[in-house]
């Protein structure tokens, strides 16, 4: 009897059997990442081709693959590729970010603003914006350097912060997001009160700043979060199993044999980093790291926010609404447009789904 | 009879318990009016000036015209005023909206309020040209509303109408894609950029009687629906499976929730700007004194509300002469207390 026992159906999910082995995965949660990514490749080389001298997508693709002419790889590499990778990247890094914290939360709402990391790094570069530098000019290798840096010191503060106010016998999850409401609400009322000190100019600057914005981003910035993300995202992908048991509370995850308060511990650092080095590279362009993993969710079905999924949609939502603003109105920030497009979709998207939803 | 049973809270048994807890709910709630007295006083006493209470009483009494009569009269009587009837909407607004959405960091504008009216106040200034405050309220007091039937309309799209998550998240949407309107708007107009700036920090200041006439009506209407509000969010808080079968008409219960935060923080926040903090602590710090009874909770978030934002606001006065506003310092100063409280005493839940 027991040698013809049937692998058990589980709904929603594929086999997969070579030799003795076997898996099982859900198609959606595969196929989501890898047709985002195929899509994220088109829209990056349209975003790429775009600019004073126009470039065919195809050429993009072949130079970017090592095979163009010395004028277009000078072009792209020198000048353009910066700010499309980064785009790709931020929104990577923004969408793991908000996937980990709203599973570690076990709240839609948590993402790295509501709990203060963004608006710590926010108070880093509004401040050398505003108060650093020559009074309204600051320039040159204070604005390149300086910006940057002031925002990822404060993001690691900020993040620092909340672990540690929120270290209390444990991480709770309930008392992280009252935490983090507390944090962000002093770094974003630091942040305006700046803005109200500061010149209309300077607030302009600033405001452009928090929206979010990927016109002055050279290669000295894409290095940073390439980094950060080739480091923390593959960490990320082998904690998700500590995620899918989190995602239950917390008694149910010390029956999985999960250590919970070190895997939240660990999940929040995690985040709040990644959130921080994207901060510091573009702004905060608060809305990707809300949206996108709910975005992912709803697209792959999962009970809780896809990693892989999460970062392919941030990173398309961001480097489509670069596109767009280029198109439609090339002085505003990507940030203004991340939100534009972004809002109507999720909500497009869970208007439809509501019906066969499972209720939260 | 479902309302009943579903008041009570889990943690009181017996009938004698239950009168403690009244007891102890009763004296708090006198303690609470005490302290708004004296948050009121205060606000009428200290300032850039400090006045004595002698004068305070002469220039309430029979103004003579003088210095200290004109002070407390057109300046101090109206804010203190303003921020007393802010306060209270904020705070029961809060506690309804984080009943509603069942999540403990739903802020009083995630029903898309706050940016609903900052985008219509935004427009009022840039395509109409309104720049005296009175206009601007009536503009941000239709945008507030217009955004908070999309927001209710979306999350209700479908299916068994609005649940908590759908609610939250129709908020947030709503809230991003007009926030990235009023960006795109502002960048570019040097003079919307100016007035939203001010407007977006939140401030009681400059508010005279007339405009504390205007909001007044709307929160009146806002406060008795909010109460009236209270023993539905009960049994809605066991869920909605629950609170059908106990006969509960939950789209109704949530169409006068919806209303009465629409009412309450819309009229706030056109007069005041988005005081954002307040109504998302309130609700938690009085949810520690009453538990989780909505019928008490409300009321007591209220009152908390309108303390805070009276402290608050002379805290400012006294720090900083009038260059700190209100919203500012309710979070520099309010939320490291709050993140004490939350570390200390392990808040309820919801």
């Amino acid at each position: 009897m027991r040698g013809v026992r049937e692998v058990p159906a589980l709904p929603g999910r594929k086999e997969l059997r070579a030799g003795p082995a076997a898996w099982t995965f859900r198609p959606r949660v595969v196929a989501v990442p890898i047709a985002g990514a195929a899509l994220l490749v088109l829209v990056a080389a349209l975003n790429i081709g775009k600019g004073s001298s126009h470039i065919e997508v195809l050429d993009v693709l072949r130079t970017l693959l090592g095979g163009g002419d010395r004028r277009e790889s000078g072009i792209i590499f020198d000048l353009r590729l910066p700010r499309t990778l980064a785009g790709v990247l931020v929104g990577a890094a923004f969408g793991l970010a908000g996937a980990i914290f709203q599973t570690i939360a076990r709240n839609p709402l948590a993402s790295p603003d509501i709990l203060g990391v963004t608006w710590g790094a926010g108070v880093g570069a509004v401040a050398v914006i505003v108060v650093g530098g020559y009074r309204g000019q600051v320039s040159g290798a204070a604005a390149e350097i300086g910006v940057p840096l002031a925002a990822l010191i404060g993001g690691l503060v900020a993040g620092l912060l909340l672990y540690g106010l929120s270290w209390r016998r444990g991480i709770d999850g309930y008392r992280m997001v009252l935490v983090g409401i507390g944090l962000s609400a002093i770094g974003y009322n630091v942040v305006y009160w700046l803005l109200t000190v500061g010149d209309v100019d300077d607030a302009a600057r600033a405001t452009t700043w928090i929206v979010g914005n990927l016109a002055d981003v050279g290669w000295e910035s894409v290095g940073p979060v390439a980094l950060a993300l080739a480091l923390l995202a593959p960490v990320t992908l082998g904690c998700a199993h500590l995620m899918d048991g989190l995602q239950f509370g917390d008694e149910t995850a010390r029956g999985l044999g999960i250590r919970v308060d070190a895997a939240r511990g660990t999940l929040l650092l995690l985040a709040a980093a990644l959130a921080a080095v994207a901060t510091a590279a573009a702004g905060p362009i608060t809305f990707v790291a809300l949206a996108t993993p709910q975005i992912a969710m709803r697209l792959a079905r999962t009970a809780r926010p896809p990693l892989a999924g999460s970062m392919v949609v941030g990173a398309l939502l961001i480097v489509g609404a670069d596109l767009t603003v280029r198109m439609v109105a090339p002085d505003l920030p990507v940030g203004v447009l991340t939100a534009i497009l972004g809002a109507p979709y999720l909500i497009y998207l869970f208007a439809r789904s509501r019906r066969s939803e499972v209720r939260a | 009879m479902g309302v009943t049973l579903a008041a009570r809270p889990a943690t009181v048994r017996d009938g004698s318990g239950r009168r403690r807890l009244r007891v102890r709910r009763l004296v708090a709630l006198f303690a609470l009016l005490l302290a708004l007295l004296a948050a009121v006083t205060l606000s009428i006493v200290y300032g850039a000036r400090s006045i004595p209470f002698h004068a305070v009483w002469q220039a309430l009494a029979n103004p003579a015209g003088g210095e200290a009569d004109i002070i407390v009269r057109s300046l101090r009587g109206p804010r203190t005023l303003v921020g007393v009837l802010v306060g209270l909407a904020l705070g029961a607004g809060g506690a309804l909206m984080q009943g509603h959405t069942r999540n403990p960091i739903a802020d009083p504008g995630l029903l898309g309020v706050n940016q609903g009216a900052a985008f219509a106040i935004v427009l009022a200034v840039v395509v109409f040209g309104v720049h005296s405050l009175y206009g601007f309220i009536w503009f941000g007091f239709a945008g507030a509303l217009l955004a908070a039937v999309v927001v209710f309309l979306l999350g209700a799209v479908g299916g068994r109408g609005a649940t908590p998550v759908t609610l939250a998240l129709a908020g947030a949407a709503v809230s991003a894609l007009l926030y990235g309107l009023i960006s795109a708007i502002v960048l570019g107009n040097r003079q919307g950029m100016e007035i939203y700036r001010f407007w977006h920090v939140g401030s009681i200041a400059g508010r005279d009687f007339a405009v504390a006439g205007q909001i007044a009506p709307f929160l009146l209407v806002g406060l008795v629906l909010a109460v009236a509000n209270t023993p539905g969010l009960n049994t809605l808080a066991l869920g909605t499976d629950v609170a059908t079968s106990l006969g509960q008409n939950i789209r109704r219960t949530r169409i006068v929730g919806v209303l009465a935060i629409t009412l309450l923080v819309g009229t706030a926040v056109s007069a005041c700007g988005p005081i954002a903090f307040l109504g998302l602590i309130v609700p938690h710090l009085a949810r520690a004194i009453t538990g989780p009874d909505y019928r008490w909770l409300v009321p007591f978030a209220a009152l908390l509300g309108a303390i805070l934002l009276l402290v608050a606001d002379v805290a400012g006065r006294l720090v900083s002469g009038d260059r700190l506003e209100v919203g500012i310092m309710l979070a520099l100063v309010g939320a490291p207390v709050f993140i004490h409280l939350v570390r200390r005493r392990g808040l309820v839940r919801i």
